[in-house]
């Protein structure tokens, strides 16, 4: 039969099954066919903390959403399109989600008596009338997967676990796709077991030729490539891409990269990642615990090395009187913080931005550190590089606040010109720079206030540091209370004098009154309502902090200029606190702690009364 | 890595004690026995043959922890209990360096017992030095997790109701390669042990006795004393059998169809049933019956090298581990990174 193809500007495709039903992999590849072919993507995986929740249930539901666009996207999309829903839960967990006339794709062959009363369906709602408003596509998905492979020499659980390709055919088929990255993935995946690797790519084929076949799918659909900067992409989870600005930052510094570590969700992956990289110099140690983690990074920091630690919350929290020790000794040192909901345990893989106090606030005295985050998980790359510029410049420990959002979510990245990186060179101490060839551990740069790395080697510069107050110069200990004082100061000026780059406001027409102030992983979510907003004649501007200490100068400056100053944060209004006492300025934090990012249609809503009645 | 110009200008190695002593005033109470300790090591460093910028003493709080400051080497005074962890960081990333952590009872047992065990399994290249005072000093005198059972102390009116450890069983359960104890007041053991330990290649883990004379007198005193010390030290030495006392006339045994060892009369054993002792034994359950020999008034206490065994050294593991993933690389750094950054699956836009 001949399918009609139809040609759409954006897709928002949600997969959805049990914790073991591969759903992650299946949106991981779909993502990868759809870049492959030129789309603006951005992914939400959303799964549970449970390795394999009890089958069937809606806690054990694992999800990945992904939107594509022939235009540039800042988010994965509020509202899915289409669902695939492995079994009762994955539909009942997601279904209040959709689009009002979404399509539905469900494995009939989950929805049984008993599946449908674990998750409290007294009918089958794909016979009730229940899902009238939506475009259901009853598929019988392990049954058909199946029969595919009768002729293949497996197992019939092996067999039954490749109907996640066969679902991924399907999809590919209905949004023309193009297959071979997944082929070629499966070859690899299973090289070690050739007749799963045929069996999964069978699947797949099996997938895609029943859309092509069935009369139940009459439409096909098309996006085009959207319009992107010319250059080489790939996708890139945030993880990823701090990971290797972290490799970067070594090898434009020229140091040999130590990350202490203890596994931790969702910061875990930075780890597994930097550990495939020894070949750049990058040494990781899986350390006892969080603060034993840190202790390390420090520890190979003293010896000149560029000491890193990644962690979520709770980790810092555990750490964070090493980062003052860090503080005292003013040496580099870089703390990776992938934000999650808490507190305590919380919510492990869900995500939050409550950290900001306790990046800003959370240690004993008067210990400031630099502060910075990524807005997006391509950012993550050019963020890390920017916290160990820092470190390393001004000897100072910098937390980097990435979260759940950004780590676990995707988005193509256009590949660095690697010669282009910043250079991050550093000059360790090789002499003597006090009267009488003495050496002085905390003589000053006049320009950033760093004292000298003299890394432990280095002849006639033998010193001793330590959480001791310091007299200003010789670093004896000192309890000299003007000395303190001084130090104390002189520590807090070399943080606020860090160079940042001045706050740039998104205001294309010039005439906002309004301004919408965010940081971190909210940027996507706060541009596209903004954009809405401005396609509807609402004019609203936009402006972004990824230096939350020190503050860009222009800071006050920017905020001053506009009647409101909204503030959206995953918090309580963390940040609107500190603009508040730190400017005066009567910012409106608007907050949701729900573990999900914020939608655009939220943010849209709530900004358009903010500007209605500015 | 940065070599930091190590083959040019180091220091000549004919150094002596003075050399090591840095500008700073020691300021422990009079009379307390980490003077005895600080000036042992002064004068044991030249031997080491090692300059002194490539020596590290890395420290955690507490009254022995101001170690560092008093010896012109690389030093950091770092916080309570994390020592061993920071100086994991630095001996792994620094294969170059000598690294040394000085830490108390208190320090390494009880906030930072973590970090002491993990340093141990792993087997990382320090050279730990416990000064085992069995008090907290710095903080004036509460009970330690090596004070005894009903030790009364400011925080324990009527009596600690404590067990302490027994540091060495404790880094023997942690699988130390090298575990040793010795005596604040006996400069010549100290010093030999201490050297034993510089040679040890993996964690060296030394217990210091160390007499704290303002909150705990005198707690090693039995040792010392020349009325009491040959009945209660038993010296360990490499190859020889075991006995002391004034004459020998005590011995150690190992009774057949036991656990661990016995203290005997020499005259009522015949010589072949003496232990003689061997630091080499590769089964720790040998060197653990020799740390369970003292008894509650310190009576059998074993001093010097218990164990000393050959076994994969962390730090070499994880440098074998870079190397050889540095030997494939064809390219330049920055080549390198670039095909790092586009590995996966790319696509180009025109």
């Amino acid at each position: 039969m001949t399918k009609q193809v139809r040609q759409l500007d954006r897709v928002v495709i949600r997969f959805a099954g049990d914790s073991g039903d591969g759903m992650q992999l299946t949106g991981d590849r779909f993502t990868s066919e759809t870049a492959q072919l030129g789309n603006d993507i951005s992914t939400l995986p959303n799964f549970p903390a449970e390795i394999r929740a009890p089958a069937g249930t809606l806690p054990g539901v694992s999800s990945f959403q992904v939107h594509f666009a022939d235009y540039d996207i800042l988010t994965p999309g509020d509202t899915p399109d289409i669902l695939v829903a492995m079994n009762p839960a994955a539909l009942k967990a997601n279904l209040g989600d959709l689009r009002p006339g979404a399509d539905i794709i469900v494995n009939t062959d989950e929805f049984t008596k008993r599946n449908l009363t674990k998750v409290g369906y007294d009918a089958n709602p794909l016979e009730d009338g229940s899902l009238d408003g939506y475009v259901l596509h009853p598929v019988a998905l392990t049954s058909m997967t199946v029969r595919a492979l009768e002729s293949f020499e497996i197992s019939k659980k092996d067999a039954e676990r490749a109907k996640n390709m066969f679902a991924l055919g399907l999809l590919s088929w209905m949004y023309s796709r193009p297959s071979e990255s997944t082929l070629r993935f499966l070859e690899r995946k299973f090289a070690a077991r050739p007749e799963v690797a045929a069996a999964n790519i069978a699947a797949f084929k099996a997938g895609f030729n029943f859309g092509e076949t069935t009369e139940d799918f009459v439409v096909r659909y098309e996006v085009s490539p959207a319009k992107m900067a010319p250059g080489e992409y790939r996708n890139v989870t945030g993880n990823t891409a701090l990971a290797y600005g972290v490799v970067a930052a070594g090898v434009r510094s020229g140091l040999p990269v130590f990350l202490g570590a203890y596994p931790i969700t969702p910061a875990s992956d930075i780890l597994h990642e930097l550990s495939k990289h020894k070949k750049f110099g990058v040494t990781t140690v899986q350390a006892e615990d969080e603060i034993a983690a840190v202790g390390l990074a420090l520890g190979a920091s003293y010896g000149g090395a560029l000491g890193v630690t990644s962690t979520s919350g709770p980790g810092v929290a555990l750490k964070s009187e090493t980062i003052s020790l860090a503080v005292a000794l003013e040496l580099p040192l870089l703390i990776i913080d992938v934000q999650r909901a808490g507190p305590s345990t919380g919510m492990p893989t869900k995500t939050e931005q409550a950290d900001l106090n306790l990046a800003l606030f959370g240690r004993h005295g008067e210990a400031p550190v630099a502060v910075i985050a990524p807005r997006s998980p391509a950012d993550c790359f050019d963020a890390a590089l920017e916290a160990a510029r820092i470190a390393l410049t001004y000897r100072t420990p910098v937390i980097l606040l990435s979260d759940g959002y950004i780590a676990n979510g995707s988005e193509p990245w256009r590949l660095p010109d690697v010669s282009t990186l910043p250079d991050l060179r550093v000059e360790f101490a090789s002499e003597p720079n006090g009267p009488d060839g003495r050496f002085l551990p905390y003589l000053r740069d006049p320009e950033t206030l760093a004292r000298p790395w003299a890394v432990p080697g280095t002849p006639g510069l033998e010193h001793r540091i330590g959480g001791l107050e310091k007299a200003d110069k010789t670093g004896d200990i000192s309890y000299d209370p003007a000395n303190h004082d001084y130090m104390v100061r002189t520590r807090a000026a070399r943080i606020e004098g860090i160079q940042v780059p001045d706050l740039e406001v998104d205001d294309p027409d010039g005439d906002a009154r309004v301004l919408v102030l965010g940081w971190g992983s909210t940027y996507g979510p706060i541009g596209a309502a903004c954009r809405a907003l401005r396609q509807r004649g609402l004019p609203v501007a936009q402006a972004h902090l990824r230096y939350l200490n020190p503050m860009p100068r222009n800071l006050g400056e920017v905020l001053r200029r506009y009647d409101r100053v909204v503030i959206p944060e995953m918090n309580l209004g963390q940040l609107a606190s500190v603009v508040r006492s730190k400017y005066l300025i009567d910012a409106i934090a608007y907050n949701q702690v729900r573990g999900l990012p914020f939608t655009a249609a939220e943010l849209e809503n709530m900004l358009e009364d903010v500007v209605k009645n500015a | 890595m940065p070599e930091a110009g190590l083959s040019a200008g180091a220091t000549p190695l004919k150094l002596t004690a003075k050399d090591f002593k840095s500008d700073q005033e020691v300021r422990w109470c009079p009379g307390c026995g980490d003077y005895a300790i600080l000036a042992a090591m002064q004068s044991f460093l030249p031997d080491l043959g090692i300059p002194r910028e490539r020596i590290a003493f890395v420290s955690g709080i507490g009254c022995s922890s101001r170690f560092p400051y008093y010896l012109n080497t690389y030093g950091m005074h770092s916080i309570h209990g994390r020592a061993p962890a920071i100086a994991t960081g630095l001996s792994v990333s620094r294969p170059d360096l000598s690294v040394w952590v000085v830490t108390g009872d208190g320090d390494a047992l009880s906030i930072g017992g973590n970090h002491l065990i993990h340093a141990l399994r792993r087997n990382v290249n320090l050279k730990i030095l416990l000064f085992n005072n069995k008090i907290y000093g710095l903080t004036k005198g509460q009970y330690s997790p090596t004070s005894e059972l009903g030790k009364i102390t400011k925080s324990t009116p009527v009596g600690s109701t404590d067990s302490p450890f027994n540091p060495l069983s404790l880094a023997l359960g942690a699988e130390a390669s090298f575990v040793a104890r010795t005596i604040d007041s006996d400069r010549k053991h100290l010093q030999s042990v201490l050297r034993q330990a510089a040679e040890h290649q993996g964690s060296a883990f030394v217990e210091i006795y160390q007499n704290c004379n303002i909150f705990n007198d005198g707690a090693f005193e039995v040792l010392k004393d020349p009325q009491t010390r040959d009945e209660y030290v038993i010296r360990l030495e490499h190859g020889q059998p075991i006995t002391f006392g004034k004459d020998g006339e005590f011995c150690v045994t190992h009774p057949p169809g036991a656990f661990g060892l016995r203290v005997r009369p020499t005259a009522e054993v015949s010589p072949d049933e003496i232990v003689v002792h061997d630091e080499t034994v590769a089964e720790p359950a040998y060197a653990f019956a020799l740390s369970r020999l003292p008894e509650s008034d310190l009576r059998h206490t074993p001093i010097g090298v218990f164990r000393d065994v050959a076994r994969p050294v962390y730090d070499d593991l994880v440098r074998a581990q870079l190397d050889s993933a540095k030997e494939k690389v064809t390219r330049s750094a920055d080549e390198e990174l670039a095909a790092l950054l586009g590995s996966g699956d790319t696509w180009t836009i025109l």
